[in-house]
């Protein structure tokens, strides 16, 4: 075959500036640059949508408001209103996934979320917050969470380990949830792609595929981020009212 | 006292914005297909992993333990059971969300009824 297929080279993490602090190694990678992009492009696409805020908006400030009011009727509905102080947090959390995600279909950029330390701290940045809230708000009896009421002496046993192991898996099948789908996305589509630019004429199949698959990943990019920000809220949910 | 008598031009807009909030009616709830549909998508991919990831993460979590302990094989044995419990638990956490309103908000108004009936059947 005349085109080695690597389909895992797009996930290649490259120094752009090579920085050291003593022994740490904090050099501007292309993941970093990826995600100075991300975060541009929301605070640009904000500031730019609301600069005039008009009764009747126009394009981008009702693309803004649409986004806002989006996550807003999220945490209405899963949380509740006394939650809308977490908007912030999980508005950023939400653009930031989805625009990492739409910015990684872009031929040639990078996915950031495609690497699992990305997913797995932003994951532990809402485990540890939901935990310290529900700690903050209900103190010492925060833990009953994980006692299970009307269940007899004996089966506690079992279960309480059960649920501290489920509680404590959350932030793994976060990260894992969003982790594995870009990956898994990415890989296809570039071993498709590889298919294409070795079998000559014949490539027309696998471009045929790769074009229902960007779909596909159009799709999962937008409904990760989605699931992402509604787990979230769930979390928060179950720190806020204790059940 | 009118409003206008108010000083306060933000506290007359506070209350004039308590009286526009009151006359809403309560945020609707999602529905209809495209609603349904992207609930279900998301909820698939969710349960998805969360089975496969609490049996990983749980006997990985044995495994370091007996490696530790030097307790060999009942670490990881008795994990790999926890695990596989604590993956069902949570997809059925998940998948038992569905029938509850939006949201499940289990103690918005007390249990809903449709939790009550399986509870009835244990």
């Amino acid at each position: 075959m005349a085109i080695e297929l690597n389909p895992l080279e797009q996930f290649k993490i490259e120094r752009l500036v090579p920085l050291h602090i003593g022994k740490l190694d904090v050099s501007y990678t292309n993941s970093a640059l990826a995600m100075t992009v991300v975060v541009v492009l929301i605070t640009a696409l904000i500031i730019i949508g609301t600069r005039r805020a008009a009764l009747v908006p126009g394009r981008l400030q009702s693309l803004v408001e649409m986004t806002y009011e989006f996550v807003a009727d999220m945490i209405d509905s899963n949380v509740g209103r006394e939650a809308r102080g977490y908007l912030p947090f999980i508005f950023s959390l939400f653009t930031f996934i989805l625009l990492a995600n739409l910015l990684g279909l872009v031929p040639y950029s990078f996915t950031v979320t495609s690497h699992i330390i990305i997913t797995l701290a932003l994951a532990l940045v809402v485990f540890i917050g939901v935990t310290i809230i529900g700690i903050v708000r209900h103190g010492f009896h925060f833990f009953s969470l994980f006692v299970p009421h009307g269940v007899p002496l004996p089966l506690l046993i079992i279960l309480v380990p059960i649920e501290v192991l489920s509680y404590f898996i959350r932030p793994f099948t976060l990260s894992i949830r969003l982790f594995a789908n870009m990956l898994a996305g990415h890989t296809m589509l570039a071993i498709f792609g590889g298919f294409a630019a070795a079998i000559g004429l014949a490539a027309i199949f696998p471009v045929a595929i790769n074009t229902g698959l960007i779909g596909l990943e159009l799709l999962v990019a937008v409904l990760q981020a989605y699931v992402f920000a509604i787990l979230t809220c769930l979390y928060l949910r179950d720190s806020i009212h204790l059940h | 006292m009118s409003d206008s008598d108010k000083p306060d031009p933000l506290a007359r807009l506070g209350a004039e914005l308590d009286r526009a909030r009151a006359s809403r009616p309560p945020p609707p709830q999602p529905s209809g297909d495209g609603g349904n549909l992207q609930q279900g998508i998301g909820l698939g991919l969710r349960i998805g992993v969360e089975f496969v990831v609490a049996i990983l993460i749980a006997t990985g979590l044995g495994w370091v333990i007996d490696q530790w302990a030097g307790t060999r094989p009942w670490g990881t044995i008795v994990l790999f059971f926890l695990g596989v419990g604590a993956g069902m638990v949570n997809v059925y956490r998940a998948v038992a969300g569905i029938g509850m309103a939006v949201g499940y908000r289990r103690n918005a108004a007390g249990k809903p009824p449709a939790k009550d009936d399986w509870d009835d059947e244990e």
